[in-house]
């Protein structure tokens, strides 16, 4: 296996569908119009020199290196800058170019360093490439002249560094951070010999709006912007190509390799979810895999105040075999159940709700989509048919307006962010609803045309209030909802929007945005040739979060914004496999594919696969588990790769029910905060270390290939399956391909998937079956998957968790860009530097009032508990709103989140919490015991004999 | 403040999902709060408020204790 090396074509494809013919030395080649001479050249395989040319980048034409020589016209022009035309005869090669080449080479060597053999590109640098390419032998200026060579280094960014000494200015960072990220932290400051690339405005990276994606270094054709691992471990020797364990982007990656250390992640331009472009997480955060916190011996423990004892695989999976056959022995069949991880793979997740449906016997099988996403999963199958997204990535392209409901994707979707900010730069439109002022409200050159600012809990009233002007203005498409809808739930579903109470005016009033905003924003989605909505957490997780998934839906079959590209309804998913882990029947209710458990047809399909007859009745969801454990009844967990003892809410009441059971076993790489509850911890692996797929938000499955030996001994299928067989299961498959073998052979939806395929193809979206063999871009063209669309009635009905005088602020919470999730992986990298501490965002005016200064140390007091952290103050939040993020468990912020819930899917409630806020000296008594008590439950050691 | 012992949930949860379809014609908000019930709930749940329902089913809101009478009379627990 070797390095995987990618052709850079220089420029970028052209989408045109007219096709030109031209002659490049010698040899014609048809390609579309508007191609670049140097891309049509290197489709025949002839490398024209470059150096400020790369297929990611517009092009530039700065280097004079590309110069070439079109018959009938004058001059050398430029070939990255020059299109094909029809009959074209060119010349890439030849004495006079020759002569220039060399000429414009011999300027850039002399202000460069000359020391290949140390620097860290040698045998990877495009400068020397091209050095060699045009038969540079001597530079005739020598190298006492002006020159940059004790430019001084900037180190500050953790992961990699910058080197002005080795810089020829060709912009493609500057280029890279403006097109592909969208960030603007780079500049070329200065003019002619004092031009250099500065992070804004002459800063240190680390210091800059840098936001460290990673794109700035990839399009370095020098060492001059370089990974410290490369630096420090020396260039990679194969690479495989995987797919990102963080966001529900799902990027594709290189692991480049030496041996089993990985020497970086570089992204994959043929990724078809990120087209070549990366986050800092992706990108550079995978240091975890090796951390030394990792847990890579099973240990088991009798009692949760017992220290841990590490024992073999054998004594571990055996240990938990026979409490759990203790359990069900003692309380009963149903006293177990299981947790699916949307970080572990689709093939890990079937084989969990395997294990438990056809081992355990129950359909006590519930999943962390449970606490994110599993109102899109009943809101957009009552209205549509299928429980996902309707587009893929790809669509963004071709939106006019583009509606952001809830979601922060720049945060927490970093690398669809920058696609969608290319788009808005394009001049699409923009609506953000959200009750922060999201980076997408307002950063370079993107100014959301209208940002509603709500109350939290109000989605439900704002998006019906969308829907009553856009009926009473006659803004609907008809025509579209005649064709595709039922017209008669559609005629009751608009004589309910036409209530008084949904009116902008009466909206107005209960969320806080302007009736005339309100009216605006209705316009512009309703009149755009394309509108597009992308929703996050801030839809779902909401007592209504189901409600307003369905009046989402609604919105877009009102105004005919389905079934085509640019358009759709398009869920941004938190984790990277949530799709994949719902769509793999981890659901309580339902097996793979969304069939309900009560469905003969379905289980009977399972029965005669599996062998075993199977339960029709419903199983537990996570917060009905742990409502049974603490009744007594539900006593038995398999956690993989989930912790919910930090991520879910009410945390003391997780706990409660957490230390009601008698054997918790936590799968994970980590002793997270679910283990300090935990009798039997079993090692997981990183997705580094095993094979499989994840389904990523646009419904793609893409391959995770493993690249090094697992650090704990097996993959985390392998574990289940160990365990199978100790429960008396009969399962067993040599390869995770076999299991993928299975899910198509029982799932319509994947009935054409198997790892040849993606191998094949790279990766595909489902449905893929027989209607489409290579899967479905776009969802519900010409008719929707369940007949006619249909609209359903979701009328506001306010939260009861509510302000008053003791509790009278809002807190909603969120995520951080360099933080992923319950930070377990992200802690344990340096992406730390960029956030050390949960803090928490509250107004000026709200501060001012309360005593409060920017840094103090607050304590955040809700009806279900307190905790303390530091504030920021920011103009971010409106008055009466404050925020905080999740990623450390020191703050425990779900300790102050209640457990009201989602009235379809128990959704915690995450984003409406009524607190007060104070000054504080320091962590609260609640969090300097917890902190103890995790510490005395990480002890590792021998139990004394008794 | 959110009801913190199971009965009062359940009874708080079975009243939510009423809400969501208090606008359509009571029969067939009956009918769909009993099909939500019998999809998403654990038998437990329903055995757990079917016992509650026995003792009067104080604080069950109309349309959902209807739906879990009609339910109770369809199911073997």
């Amino acid at each position: 296996m070797g390095l995987i090396q990618e052709i850079d074509y220089g420029t970028k494809a052209s989408n045109a569908t007219k096709l030109v013919s031209l002659r490049i030395d010698g040899q014609t080649i048809t390609v579309p119009e508007g191609t670049s001479v140097m891309r049509a050249a290197t489709e025949l395989g002839t490398q024209i020199p470059k150096l400020c040319a790369t297929d990611m980048l517009d092009s530039y034409g700065s280097c004079r290196l590309c110069l070439v020589e079109i018959e009938g016209r004058a001059g050398t022009p430029a070939s990255c800058t020059t299109p094909v035309a029809e009959g074209m005869v060119v010349h890439t090669q030849n004495a006079k170019l020759a002569k220039l080449r060399k000429g414009v080479m011999e300027l850039y060597i002399s202000d460069h360093p000359l020391d290949c053999l140390t620097c860290s590109a040698n045998s990877n640098c495009e400068l020397q490439d091209m050095a060699g390419a045009v038969g540079l032998r001597e530079v005739r200026y020598g190298y006492d002249g002006a020159n940059h060579l004790d430019a001084v280094k900037d180190v500050s960014n953790p992961y990699f560094q910058f080197d002005p000494s080795k810089c020829i200015v060709c912009s493609r960072c500057v280029r890279a951070c403006e097109e592909v990220q969208g960030t603007f932290a780079l500049t070329i400051d200065g003019s002619g010999f004092s031009s250099k690339v500065s992070p804004g405005i002459s800063e240190a990276f680390f210091d800059s709006e840098c936001v460290s994606c990673g794109a700035c270094v990839q399009a370095c054709p020098t060492a001059t912007l370089m990974e410290k691992t490369v630096i420090e471990m020396g260039q990679p020797e194969h690479s495989a190509v995987t797919t990102c364990a963080y966001c529900g982007v799902g990027c594709t990656f290189k692991a480049e390799m030496r041996g089993e250390d990985v020497v970086r992640m570089v992204p994959y331009k043929d990724g078809k979810a990120n087209h070549g472009h990366s986050c800092v997480k992706g990108r550079f955060a995978w240091g975890y895999a090796t951390h030394r916190d990792r847990i890579t011996t099973p240990m088991i423990r009798a009692k949760i105040t017992d220290p841990w004892r590490e024992v073999s695989w054998e004594e571990a999976i055996a240990y938990t075999a026979s409490e759990f056959k203790r359990i069900q022995a003692k309380y009963g069949r149903d006293s177990i159940g299981g947790i699916t991880s949307s970080r572990c793979t689709n093939e890990e997740t079937y084989l969990v709700q395997k294990l438990v449906r056809a081992g355990f016997g129950n359909n006590n099988v519930d999943t962390c989509a449970r606490v994110c996403h599993s109102p899109t999963g009943y809101g957009l199958s009552k209205t549509f048919g299928t429980s996902a997204g309707t587009q893929d990535f790809d669509s963004v392209d071709e939106a006019d307006t583009i509606l952001v409901i809830g979601a922060n994707p720049t945060d927490g979707h970093p690398v669809f962010a920058s696609r969608m900010k290319r788009r808005l730069r394009e001049g699409a439109k923009l609506i953000v609803v959200d009750p922060r002022r999201t980076d997408l409200v307002h950063s370079p050159h993107v100014n959301a045309d209208y940002h509603l600012a709500l109350k939290p809990g109000t989605n439900v009233a704002i998006v019906n209030a969308l829907s009553h002007v856009i009926i009473s203005e006659g803004l609907a498409d008809e025509d579209f909802i005649r064709n595709q809808c039922d017209w008669n739930e559609y005629a009751e579903w608009a004589a309910f929007i036409l209530q008084p109470h949904n009116s902008p005016e009466a909206v107005a009033k209960l969320s806080g945005v302007p009736a005339d905003i309100i009216c605006g924003a209705a316009r512009l989605y309703a009149t755009a040739r394309n509108g597009a909505i992308y929703y996050g957490l801030g839809v779902t997780e909401h007592s209504q979060g189901t409600s307003t998934v369905l009046a989402i839906a609604n919105l877009a079959m009102l105004t005919g914004n389905i079934g085509r590209k640019g358009v759709g309804v398009n869920p941004l998913r938190g984790q990277n496999n949530v799709q994949g882990s719902c769509d793999m029947g981890s659901f309580p209710h339902e097996f793979p594919g969304y069939r309900h458990v009560s469905n003969d047809t379905a289980r009977q399909i399972f029965e005669q696969d599996w062998g075993v007859a199977l339960s029709a009745e419903p199983g537990l969801r996570i917060p009905n588990m742990l409502d049974a454990a603490m009744d007594g009844s539900f006593l038995g967990l398999y956690i993989q790769g989930e912790d919910i003892a930090q991520s879910d809410p009410d945390t003391q009441h997780i706990i409660g029910g957490l230390s009601a059971m008698e054997c918790v076993v936590v799968q994970d790489l980590f002793l997270n905060e679910t283990a300090n509850y935990a009798h039997v911890f079993l090692p997981g692996c990183s997705f580094l270390e095993k094979d499989g797929t994840f389904t990523n938000a646009e419904r793609r499955i893409q391959r995770v290939r493993k690249v090094m030996s697992p650090k704990n001994g097996y993959g985390d299928w392998e574990i289940t399956l160990l365990l199978a067989k100790a429960m008396g299961m009969d399962m067993h498959y040599n390869h995770p391909s076999e299991i993928m073998d299975e899910i198509a052979r029982t799932t319509n939806s994947f009935q054409n998937v198997s790892y040849d395929l993606l191998e094949r193809l790279g990766s595909v979206q489902w449905p893929c079956n027989e209607l489409a063999p290579e899967g479905t871009p776009t969802m519900h063209i010409g008719a929707f998957v369940r007949g006619k669309g249909q609209f359903v009635i979701a009328d506001y009905i306010p939260t009861d968790e509510k302000t008053g005088p003791r509790f009278p602020l809002l807190l909603t919470t969120g995520r951080i860009l360099s933080q992923y999730n319950v930070g377990a992986q992200t802690r344990r990298t340096d992406n730390a530097k960029w956030h050390e501490e949960d803090l928490l965002e509250i107004h000026p005016h709200d501060a001012e009032v309360r005593g409060v200064k920017d840094g103090d140390w607050v304590k955040l007091v809700s009806r279900a508990g307190e905790t303390s952290l530091r504030a920021k103050l920011t103009d971010r939040v409106a008055p009466g709103v404050v925020y905080t993020t999740f990623h450390h468990p020191i703050t425990q912020a779900n300790v102050i989140t209640t457990d009201y819930s989602d009235w379809a899917t128990n959704c915690p409630e995450y984003k409406v919490t009524a607190v007060q806020v104070a000054l504080s000296n320091g962590p609260s008594e609640w969090q300097s015991s917890y902190m103890a008590h995790s510490a005395e439950s990480r002890r590792i050691g021998a139990i004394a004999a008794e | 403040m959110s009801p913190k012992n199971t009965s009062d949930k359940l009874v708080y949860m079975a009243n939510q999902i009423g809400k969501a379809f208090v606008l359509k014609p009571r029969e067939q908000a009956v009918a769909d709060i009993t099909d939500h019930l019998k999809k998403f709930w654990e038998k437990r749940m329903l055995v757990q408020i079917f016992a509650y329902l026995e003792q009067g089913g104080q604080g069950l809101d109309e349309l959902p204790k209807q739906s879990l009478q009609n339910l109770r009379n369809t199911t073997q627990y």
